[in-house]
């Protein structure tokens, strides 16, 4: 019973990180319509950025989250200006590629500035581990600092894009950006603010998850960013309680799936999920039923 | 007009294909002018352009992520090729010495092979991981040339007569951990993670599991990840955990290993840790909290800290050269060219002679050839290419690798 209990605890852990990188790429992918496969690599980006100034300069790590955040905010304006803005008018396939590309753009960069030699990441958090029952459930700081930090983003997005004027922007931009404009919104504007909202969540994600696993690579950012992406369209994309669910079940089936089925097999449990929920519910958990009209 | 095209064109493919032809057929011609190419000049400028010399080429992963260990064997390598050039060369003729990069994929590696051998390679040293090598060896036997492997560890990286390898095999590693556990009785309990993505750790888990049957050890818990799931190890530590291991067996690499022990640390399990030659390096990682790996035991054919003489004047050379403690690729690279020079000398051959030559002389010579060096003493190889020599297991303490 414990061992369940626990095993559902690290799901839930891996879950969250999950679901915060899940956040960004619904976002983006809910109000620009556009897949950012960049995503997982900005937040590489962030988790390099504190490693730099923690770790290297010796920052505390409170500066150096807030440094990481304003560069990967620039960052991800700078990549919506440069790469994605010109092909707006461009066919889907053609930014989806260019996004594949910011990506390698983003790993060798890295690659080349930092090397490919793991780095070992030091822990930002500094919440003590709770311990239950006799040492055999340990709950970790990183957990539970994960955990809140992605319930605490989710409400505050959905409050943000209900209630401000830039946030029912990005909802008329999101519905309609044809009409958005010709009602007055500024759309491009309203891309570039969620892109930097996207980014600064990135460079949260990426503090979270090296603080949860420790080893940082030029590569570190692909794989959880692509299975963020499944959680995001599990979930439903384009829905920010989506994307927070699809997450947390996406860890807690991974997780169970390696201890009670097969650890070989955890990938194949979580994609046959995935299929199954699509064949049932083609927009997601909790995506919008759209009706096309002919 | 249409046939004129078509003869023209016909005309052309046929020369260019000529062309080839004659290129490839005498590349020693070209030898003088390809040198320029050489990654490394040190060894060809103390030698006059004239004369002959012995051609020994590299390859290995001198970027992406395995780059870690290319570069420790190019460089190992090369100190012990200007060791040799200073010293009057092999049989009089002194080295030349080129290293091409495979980024640790065997396509890459085949072409690096093909550079090689139009610069004029003679000898190869490498790969110096697995599967560009078990690719580049079906090569060097096609072209029967005398090839040792550093590191190359899977089984097939040698399967064709004229292959040698320096250290361990997969099987052999997996083999004598069991024996080390057993006979040392560090554990009556023993877990096993392993990459079932990686010929190497799978090789190893494998012989290590067939060997735990002889040994008065039970294996209690088993359990895998792969390449797309290298982050997360708590059910792993969990199973282990649960299933009351006394000793955790880690047959892969250090990147792992280290997230592996964070996850131990934070679920408060505190096995004995052994691993195998992969663990090299563990030390090294940047910003690495080392009172993880305190106690860690490895497999490890070479310790840096040894007080052995010749290992104390690699070390010293190594630091001096590269500014970094040599691990344990750059000693098997050290011995590796050692090994062919020691072969060299028992066939008594001159770089006159050709490859497929050089290779039979060299293969003869192979099986007297009795070699002492950083990684092993009184090393002897058998029909197979496998070197006979003791393994050697390590312990972390105060945050070094000491010889147990």
């Amino acid at each position: 019973m414990i061992g369940f209990v626990s095993y559902l605890v690290n799901g839930i852990s891996l879950g969250s990180v999950y679901a915060i990188i899940a956040l960004g790429y619904t976002m983006v992918y809910g109000i620009a319509k556009m897949l950012n496969f960049a995503h997982g690599d900005v937040i590489m980006v962030g988790a390099f950025v504190v490693f730099s100034t923690v770790t290297g300069m010796g920052l505390p790590p409170v500066i150096g989250i807030l440094i990481s955040v304003v560069v990967c905010t620039v960052l991800g304006v700078v990549i919506e200006r440069v790469a994605y803005k010109p092909l707006r008018q461009a066919s889907k396939l053609a930014v989806l590629i260019t996004a594949i590309g910011v990506s390698y753009f983003l790993q060798n960069m890295a690659l080349l500035i930092y090397g490919a030699n793991t780095k070992s990441f030091t822990s930002v958090v500094t919440v003590p581990a709770i311990t239950l029952a006799d040492g055999a459930l340990v709950i970790s700081g990183e957990t539970i600092v994960t955990v809140i930090a992605c319930v605490i983003i989710m409400i505050a997005l959905s409050l943000f894009i209900k209630y401000s004027k830039s946030g029912r922007a990005m909802l008329a931009v999101s519905e309609d950006s044809g009409a958005a404009q010709l009602m007055g919104v500024n759309v491009n504007s309203t891309i570039a603010l969620t892109f930097a909202i996207g980014s600064a969540l990135a460079a949260i994600a990426g503090v979270l998850l090296c603080s949860s696993y420790p080893s940082l690579t030029p590569y570190t950012g692909s794989m959880p960013g692509i299975k963020a992406f499944v959680a995001a369209v599990f979930g439903g994309i384009g829905s920010i309680p989506g994307a927070f669910i699809g997450g947390i079940l996406l860890g807690i089936i991974e997780i169970l799936g390696r201890a009670y089925i097969s650890t070989q097999l955890s990938d194949a449990i979580v994609f046959a999920v995935l299929i199954i929920v699509l064949l049932v519910k083609p927009t997601g958990l909790l995506g919008k039923q759209i009706q096309e009209k002919v | 007009m249409k046939k004129a095209l078509s003869l023209l064109l016909v005309g052309a493919m046929t020369l260019s294909l000529a062309a080839c032809g004659s290129s490839s057929d005498d590349s020693a011609a070209t030898d003088s002018a390809t040198t320029e190419e050489t990654t490394t000049s040190e060894s060809s400028d103390s030698e006059g352009s004239g004369e002959a010399t012995f051609k020994i080429g590299g390859i290995g992963p001198t970027t992406g992520s395995a780059a870690v260990y290319g570069i420790a064997v190019e460089n190992g390598a090369q100190i012990a090729i200007n060791e040799i050039n200073e010293a009057g060369g092999i049989n009089g003729y002194q080295i030349e010495y080129n290293f091409q990069d495979d980024e640790n994929d065997a396509e890459r590696a085949v072409n690096a092979y093909n550079t090689l051998k139009d610069w004029g390679m003679q000898v190869l040293m490498g790969t110096v991981t697995s599967t560009p090598c078990v690719a580049v060896v079906e090569n060097t036997q096609a072209d029967n040339m005398f090839q040792i492997t550093p590191s190359g560890t899977a089984v097939e990286c040698i399967q064709y007569p004229n292959a040698y390898r320096m250290c361990f095999s997969d099987p052999n590693q997996g083999v004598e951990s069991a024996k080390y556990i057993g006979e040392n009785g560090l554990a009556s309990t023993v877990a096993i993670i392993y990459d079932s993505s990686d010929v190497y750790s799978s090789g190893i888990y494998e012989a290590f599991a067939q060997e735990a049957e002889n040994q008065p050890f039970e294996i209690v818990s088993v359990s895998s990840f792969d390449s797309s799931n290298n982050t997360d190890f708590s059910v792993q530590v969990q199973q282990a955990k649960d299933a009351g291991a006394e000793l955790l067996f880690m047959p892969f690499y250090y990147t792992e290993a280290s997230l592996v022990l964070a996850e131990c640390n934070s679920q408060g399990y505190e096995p004995v840790f052994f691993g195998c030659d992969g663990m090299d390096g563990i030390l090294a990682v940047e910003n690495f909290d080392t009172t993880l790996a305190e106690d860690l035991m490895y497999l490890a054919p070479f310790v840096a800290s040894s007080e052995d003489e010749q290992v104390q004047s690699f070390v010293s050379a190594y630091e001096a050269a590269y500014g970094e403690t040599p691990n344990q690729f750059a000693a098997d690279a050290y011995d590796s060219i050692y090994v062919i020079k020691a072969a060299l000398e028992a066939a008594g051959a001159d770089p006159s002679m050709s490859v497929s030559d050089l290779c039979d002389a060299m293969m003869t010579a192979m099986s007297s050839v009795t070699y002492s060096g950083v990684t092993g003493k009184d090393i002897t190889w058998g029909e197979d290419g496998e070197p006979n020599k003791a393994p050697l297991v390590v312990q972390i303490q105060d945050g070094v690798a000491v010889e147990l």
